[in-house]
């Protein structure tokens, strides 16, 4: 020990300071203002605690060439992707980011597990390994499930769910198996005949994981992406226990709530229940949503207006809350909206953004896109800030969205999406909605709203229709 | 189909059951509008504009009635006027059938269709659009502040002159329904200090963002009934609302009162007593005088003064804006006509399946259907409450976790954490613990710190947590040549390599979340 800089003490030490920069990193994004100084703690908390690891005592000189060459590999890899990634893009990089996560805990757990140097009898020795079952086990889910969410999210991979028959029975045989494996795994004399049930178990959970994100349709991504996020971070605190290694459990467990309480957040949003987002396959009650649609089918008319129009009306406004959805994300329309944010501010127009918390796919993605075309953050606010300024306001824009508009929630309690929170853009004087086609949304609910008689369609792609209504706007 | 609007001959009364602006798009709908000469006079609308809009003027009422197959009146008709009608004509208008048994009675032997606007089903939202009773209560809930204006001998604003300095007006109205939220939006617009008081307690967001001050009664009791009407309340209520009202007598200037509830006489809400307590040349509006009024000293239909104090008890508030209550009377006729009309042929179809038309019809060809049956309940409101909600979201940055969980769940919550904790305390070895304690109360604080998070950083949160998730570099680190390495016969090659691809893995993720976070932060600028 004798070669190593510091001793385990200081190293300790200095884990807890790297915990404590994560959690102020955390906390600084509270607000954009702190935000930026958060993500340096993080940066400092994570260079620190690398730091003392190498330097520690747990790492002979002769390894330390070979963490550089993988931190350069790793990092050069990172680095390039966050340069070159669109923001439109984001929910992608994510998920892949936390298969990353997911991997190297299955890796670290296979190789805590074959390693011998370290003994444990007794109690010690079932729950060292219970841990690396549940660590791997995470981890694997992990890693499947994001892969299969980055497909989803970029479209490689389709994203209606995929409903297996008697799904449910599957993922309850499939957890059944594994508790079973995992007692042979805790009771096999060695390594050897351990790594059976261990190499199952894992084979297992990479299966669970596909096919739970499979079961979950598109518009559910915002509820899965954080879940996995969650599950990331419990795959570090199970490796952290693995290791006896408190940072990584506290680390560990700070990203794992923070994802849980995204999820929550998100599942509320919707209106729905954790475990039905989670039992995926929306829409399977489709013969009942279907007999509501026809009792209620929407009244009355659909408006469409032209651009040129659009560009009137919105010049005659004294406010205008433009609600964006997925679609504006699709269409790549953010900077287009921010140049007639602009123009509309220069001819004195009052301008918000009304942002649902699950439009888009991911947590926040609204908010990043308008912050990306610099639309200021203080205009952009949240669906409890600006529903009832609804009534107030003279136009309501809505870009590429549908079900988080749709008043069918409120009003229609057979509704599949009722008593979900919308955006009452309804309320507006006037309500634009621009969308390419009469589509009904991801909930396949028919949309009252483009019926009411104060609203009008735009339709066409975001981008394109923008672009004109800016130049409109301009002439 | 022929729509015919004669003139109203109720005394007074000044409003049309149509306006030129209508009459253009009924038209549309297929179909052909009559007015009787000189409907629309009292509310400044020439025949010449009906005629413009498309409109055939007739010179008489039983000409009118006689031509129309649906007659659009404001008020009840009279017996002579039901004596004019013919079988199988619809008559649609305010008929106030639980008032009006008898007229109900002769409607029905003339063997008409009638719908009663006043049956409305308040609660359906598609059928806002046609609720003339809001629509009219809003024009009364105006004029009635400026009758109280008028009567009033002070600027309602406070204002600063270099003749001295005058104080502003106190009006205080007594319920917040359609009228008094109007009249509150008027009155605080006139300038004036305006309190308002209902008994049902979720009004008071509304009262406050039209510019009130909701005063609340000091004692804890819900007074929503159905429909948006208030209900009776109990006696403790009622002597600790009396109290206050005695109170807001002696303070303010004016007070406007718009208490109803459905079927009963309007409540008794300003004693005499509070009258004399009231600064003289002060004012009251009684907006409920045609149910008997809210004061003790109001006369229906008249102004007096009493102890000094003018009570206004005009019942015919909003035919004294004949113009503007016409047209938004008018328009709400035309919402129901094309309810009843979907296929804009000209035909009406009185379709007893519709919930909203259902409700409205009270006599179907000569057969009484009045009341109708109850709906079903309406959709389940969203359960936060908008405005109160946001006030309190706003101050948390996030979302503010819902509130206290019922002490049963708790205990049941608290029961089982105890047995868990238990069970690890008996069988856990002591290093185990130590983590575990490490862990939970890491839970905790991440539970803590990222409710603060405001959610237009949801994206960033998720990318940098995912970043220091890849502290998973650090069992990769001590896993890839440890001290103990070649002892006991440890497979180092293969720990070696599966640990080298987890850092390479994490680095990734490590460097990039913090790099894509970054690039994100950047962009959230004021």
């Amino acid at each position: 020990m004798s070669q190593s800089l510091i001793s385990s003490s200081v190293a300790t030490v200095a884990y807890l300071g790297a915990a404590i920069l994560f959690i102020l990193s955390l906390g600084g994004l509270s607000n954009p203002e702190t935000s930026r100084r958060g993500n340096l703690y993080g940066i400092v908390g994570m260079a620190l605690a690398v730091l003392a690891t190498i330097v520690g005592p747990r790492v002979a000189a002769a390894g330390v060439p070979w963490i550089i060459g993988a931190l350069l590999i790793g990092g050069s890899i990172g680095v390039y992707a966050a340069k070159t990634v669109k923001m439109t893009q984001m929910p992608e990089l994510v998920a892949l980011m936390h298969s990353l996560v997911g991997l190297a805990a299955c890796l670290v757990g296979f190789a805590s597990y074959v390693d011998t140097s370290i003994q444990y009898t007794g109690a010690e020795k079932a729950i060292h390994e219970v841990e690396i079952y549940i660590g791997i086990l995470i981890g694997a889910v992990t890693f499947s499930g994001s892969l299969i969410a980055f497909g989803k999210l970029n479209g490689k991979i389709g994203g209606k769910p995929l409903l297996l028959p008697a799904r449910h029975w599957l993922n309850l045989l499939a957890l059944l198996v594994v508790i079973w494996f995992g007692r042979e795994f805790v009771l096999a004399p060695d390594v050897q005949s351990g790594m059976t049930p261990l190499i199952v178990m894992t084979v297992i959970a990479l299966l669970f994981g596909v096919h739970m994100v499979m079961a979950i349709g598109g518009a559910d991504m915002p509820v899965v992406v954080s879940m996995l996020n969650s599950y990331s971070g419990w795959a570090a605190a199970a490796t952290g226990f693995m290791l006896s290694n408190d940072l990584l459990i506290v680390t560990g467990a700070l990203v794992g709530s923070s994802g849980a309480i995204l999820s929550y957040i998100m599942c509320n949003a919707m209106n729905r229940n954790f475990i039905s987002v989670i039992a995926g396959g929306f829409g399977s009650g489709a013969p009942t949503a279907k007999a509501a649609d026809a009792a209620a089918e929407p009244q009355g008319e659909v408006v469409p207006v032209s651009a040129g129009d659009t560009a009137e009306l919105l010049r005659e406004a004294k406010s205008v809350i433009i609600v964006p959805g997925y679609g504006m994300a699709v269409a790549q329309a953010q900077h287009t909206v921010n140049e007639i944010v602009k123009t509309l501010r220069a001819k004195g127009v009052t301008v918000r953004f009304g942002i649902h918390p699950v439009a888009g796919r991911m947590p926040g993605h609204m908010n990043v896109l308008l912050a990306e075309a610099k639309v200021p953050y203080d205009i952009v606010l949240e669906m409890d800030e600006i529903n009832d300024d609804f009534g107030d306001t003279d136009v309501a824009m809505v870009i590429g969205a549908n079900d988080i508009v749709n008043p069918a929630a409120q009003d229609d309690p057979t509704s599949p999406i009722a008593g979900m929170p919308v955006l009452e853009v309804w309320k507006a004087r006037t309500s634009i909605v621009m969308k390419r086609s009469m589509a009904s949304g991801y909930a396949g609910v028919d949309n009252p709203l483009f019926y009411k008689e104060n609203n009008r369609m735009l339709f066409g792609d975001a981008k394109k229709m923008l672009d004109e209504v800016l130049v409109a706007l301009k002439s | 189909m022929r729509i015919g609007v004669p003139k109203e001959i109720f005394p007074g009364e000044k409003r049309v059951a149509t306006v030129p602006d209508v009459v253009t798009k009924l038209v549309k709908l297929g179909f052909e509008v009559v007015v009787q000469q000189g409907a629309g006079e009292l509310a400044d609308l020439s025949d010449a504009a009906y005629v413009e809009a498309g409109a055939g003027v007739v010179p008489s009422a039983a000409e009118l009635w006689a031509a129309a197959d649906i007659v659009f009146k404001v008020r009840p008709p009279t017996a002579d006027e039901v004596a004019l009608m013919h079988a199988g004509q619809t008559l649609i208008g305010f008929v106030w059938p639980a008032q009006n048994p008898e007229l109900m009675q002769q409607l029905a032997a003339q063997k008409v269709t009638v719908l009663s606007i006043d049956a409305l089903p308040r609660t359906l939202s598609r059928a806002q659009k046609m609720d003339a009773l809001t629509s009219m209560a809003g024009v009364s809930g105006y004029r009635a502040v400026v009758e109280a204006a008028n009567a009033f001998g002070r600027f309602f604003n406070g204002q600063i002159t270099a003749a001295g300095k005058v104080p502003p007006a106190k009006v205080f109205i007594a319920g917040a329904g359609v009228a008094g939220l109007a009249a509150i939006g008027a009155a605080a617009s006139l300038g004036a200090i305006v309190r308002a008081n209902d008994t049902r307690a979720e009004v008071a967001d509304q009262v406050v963002s039209l510019g009130g001050e909701f005063v609340k009664v000091d004692y804890e009791e819900e007074g929503s009934g159905g429909g948006g009407y208030a209900k009776v309340m109990s006696e403790g209520f009622q002597a600790a609302q009396r109290e206050m009202y005695a109170q807001q007598a002696r303070e303010v200037d004016i007070i406007i009162t718009t208490a109803l509830i459905p079927g009963k006489p309007a409540p008794k809400l300003i004693t005499a007593e509070m009258v004399r307590s009231m600064k003289p040349g002060s004012v009251i509006v009684d907006m409920a005088a045609e149910q008997g009024g809210n004061c003790e000293l109001t006369e229906p239909g008249q102004a007096v003064v009493r102890h000094g104090v003018t009570i206004i008890g005009y019942t015919d508030l909003a035919s004294r804006m004949a113009r503007q209550s016409s047209t938004l009377y008018g328009t709400n006729l035309l919402r129901l006509t094309e309810e009843l009309c979907k296929t804009k042929d000209g035909v009406i179809n009185v379709n007893m399946q519709d919930d909203a038309i259902r409700g409205l019809t009270v006599i179907k060809d000569g057969e009484i259907t009045w009341p109708a049956p109850p709906l079903a309940p309406a959709a389940p409101k969203p359960a936060a409450k908008p405005a109160a909600a946001v006030a309190e979201k706003k101050s948390a940055h996030g979302h503010g976790s819902s509130g206290p969980m019922p002490p049963k769940t708790l205990a049941v919550v608290f029961g089982l954490g105890a047995l868990v904790f238990w069970a690890m305390g008996a069988y856990a070895p002591a290093a185990f613990l130590g983590h575990f304690t490490v862990f939970v109360l890491a839970c905790f604080i991440g539970y803590m710190v990222v409710w603060n998070v405001t959610p237009a950083l949801h994206t960033p949160l998720m990318s940098v947590t995912n970043a220091i998730s890849s502290i998973i570099v650090i069992g990769a680190l001590v896993q890839i040549l440890p001290p103990e390495a070649g002892s006991g016969g440890r497979p180092d090659g293969l720990i070696q390599w599966l640990a080298f691809a987890a850092i390479v893995l994490t680095a990734i993720n490590m460097f990039g979340g913090f790099a894509v976070t970054r690039r994100m932060l950047d962009m959230f600028r004021k």
